[in-house]
């Protein structure tokens, strides 16, 4: 049960029982819709964005598991209010944090509350399910028509 | 019916889990708990051992070989089919094709006998409860062909439903293709009636037999059907040989469906004439050594006897689904009346894929996701579930395992 503790952070259960910026954006300048193929999960995320290239409102539907929905539910709330370059440093952190080598401690530090997403390393499997609101995030971001397929 | 010789006798489970190596094994510090059959079985130590001993002792190419070695070697092949023949009570070994897996067979027909027969404005009826292996060739073939797939739908227990089945049966279908046991419901379907009444409006059929074969005996010629199709890889034999059964009378009007050496008679740069049934249709050196470990698995299920593995089975699934119904949040996926031991459920508080994780560090391996067939997840309203299939060398004590493994998940999630 502990090792399931590390994978399941009492805030990864709190957004997944209670997701933030839920339900779709209606003042939303782009969209993109992520699918996970091997697991059936889709989701899209909903983005406002003004000239200076800053996420100024966030949302995102769908459905996942925890560690999905977690992980939207939080990367919402982080990327809100920042301007996409400090995103995408962010995301090549948080990439980092759940694919590095499993057994190797990580501290996460400067990805704040996202660092609890730091057990996911430890199951391989997993990791797509942390990183697929990321890859949707970033491909409304650049403007995104395409499906983010984790498969692809 | 089969014309296996059945033992009476109950199956002893426990001498069965030794027959199994990797069933003394330990994940994550537990013992290894196996709930994954219907998606790949383990195999036993006689098939293990005839693979190590085949290519040890016995390994050349057959078919060609004048040496002792080939013919042996042949001789063991040949024998393999004729125990597939056996198994499946078909009344001809030149009616048995050796193939990789379930998938293969199904796009040996599709492409042989469904180009040839298909064209357009022609119907291919299938069900909502099909693997993607029994849907996607004849979704290919019908794009092809400019003809139409019909679906017969399925009921809020998971059975097919018959007055839209026979509804759909018209002088515009070629096929029906319907699997005889669901992988991710369990049902068992009423595969002779479904026969009966397609051949009534003369319209050949094919079972997509992957899911059937390791829990009952199958009769083909009780059954009737065209086509039946199995992988070895979920019946305890090696993974890549499987056998496409076809009515002799049926494969002699289909053309090759891959070409090469092995399938010819003979060969000038003008013209190439092919081979009788089934080597017309096994283009190239096949898995010898596959074939031969799945004559092995056969006469190893037969020594048990397929009544008694159903039985067991049964028994078990009927155990699991009341452990199951204890448990506040589980809804099972599939509640038919006739069903074979798979219990695909989903938790209010919790995703299949969480539900897996958290049972793979209790040593418990099931599947989580959409079980390639997706149409069905739909139907279900459900993007996924968890699927516990059961087999022959499972235990009660494991469905405790199981089900206070989800125990664990409720605690967390709940």
């Amino acid at each position: 049960m502990d090792d399931l503790r590390e994978l399941y952070q009492a805030t990864i259960l709190d957004h997944n029982r209670d997701p933030r910026n839920f339900g779709a954006l209606e003042t939303a300048n782009r969209s993109a819709r992520g699918d996970n193929p091997v697991c059936g999960d889709k989701l899209v995320v909903y983005l406002e964005i003004d000239d200076d290239d800053r996420v100024t409102d966030v949302r995102f539907d769908g459905k996942g598991c925890a560690i999905s929905t977690a992980s939207a539910s939080l990367m919402t709330e982080f990327v809100k209010g920042r301007k996409r370059q400090e995103i995408d440093e962010t995301f090549e952190q948080f990439h980092e944090l759940v694919t590095g080598n499993p057994g190797e401690k990580v501290d996460g530090e400067g990805l704040g509350k996202l660092a609890v997403f730091s057990g996911v390393r430890e199951y391989p499997v997993r990791v797509k399910c942390a990183t697929l609101c990321w890859h949707t995030l970033r491909s409304a971001m650049s403007g995104g028509d395409e499906v983010v397929r984790t498969e692809s | 019916m089969s014309a296996a010789p059945q033992h009476a006798a109950p199956l002893d489970v426990q001498a069965v889990r030794k027959d199994f190596p990797i069933l003394s094994d330990s994940f994550h510090g537990k013992p290894l708990v196996y709930f994954d059959t219907a998606a790949s079985s383990q195999k036993p130590q006689v098939v293990i051992d005839a693979l190590v001993d085949f290519y040890s002792h016995g390994y050349a190419n057959i078919h060609r070989g004048l040496y002792a070695l080939s013919v042996g070697a042949t001789r063991s092949f040949e024998e393999a089919r004729d125990k597939v023949r056996g198994f499946l009570n078909a009344a001809d070994e030149r009616e048995i094709v050796f193939v990789r897996n379930a998938t293969e067979a199904i796009n040996l027909v599709a492409m042989s006998w469904g180009r040839q027969e298909v064209g357009a404005g022609d119907e291919i009826v299938i069900s909502a409860m099909e693997h993607h292996a029994n849907i996607v060739p004849w979704q290919q073939l019908c794009a092809e062909k400019g003809a139409v797939l019909r679906v017969t739908p399925v009921d809020d227990r998971g059975e097919l439903e018959l007055d839209a089945y026979e509804s759909l049966l018209s002088d515009r279908t070629k096929l029906v293709a319907i699997t005889h046991v669901s992988n991710a419901l369990g049902t068992i379907n009423p595969a002779k009636q479904l026969v009966e009444s397609a051949h009534a409006k003369g319209i050949p059929v094919l079972l997509d037999g992957a899911q059937a074969v390791p829990h009952m005996s199958v009769d083909v010629r009780d059954l009737d059907c065209d086509f039946y199709v199995f992988s070895g890889h979920k019946l305890f034999a090696p993974s890549g040989i499987g056998a496409l059964y076809g009515k002799l009378g049926v494969l002699e009007t289909m053309p090759p469906f891959m070409t090469g050496g092995e399938m010819i008679e003979s060969v000038t740069f003008e013209k190439t004439t092919f081979k009788a049934p089934p080597g017309r249709f096994e283009a190239g050196t096949p898995d010898i050594a596959g074939a031969i470990g799945l004559g092995v698995a056969i006469d190893y299920l037969q020594e048990l006897g397929m009544d008694a593995i159903a039985a067991w089975e049964h028994e078990l699934l009927a155990y699991a689904t009341a452990r199951f119904e204890e448990i506040p949040g589980l809804r099972i996926i599939g509640t038919a009346r006739e069903k074979a031991g798979v219990l695909s459920f989903v938790l209010d508080c919790a995703h299949p894929h969480d539900v897996a994780t958290i049972l793979d560090q209790e040593g418990v391996a099931v599947r989580a996701g959409h079980h390639c067939a997706q149409p069905i997840m739909d139907r279900f309203d459900v993007p996924a579930t968890t699927r516990a299939s059961l087999s022959l060398y499972n235990t009660r004590e494991e469905v405790d395992v199981l089900v206070a493994a989800i125990g664990k998940v409720t605690e967390l999630f709940g």
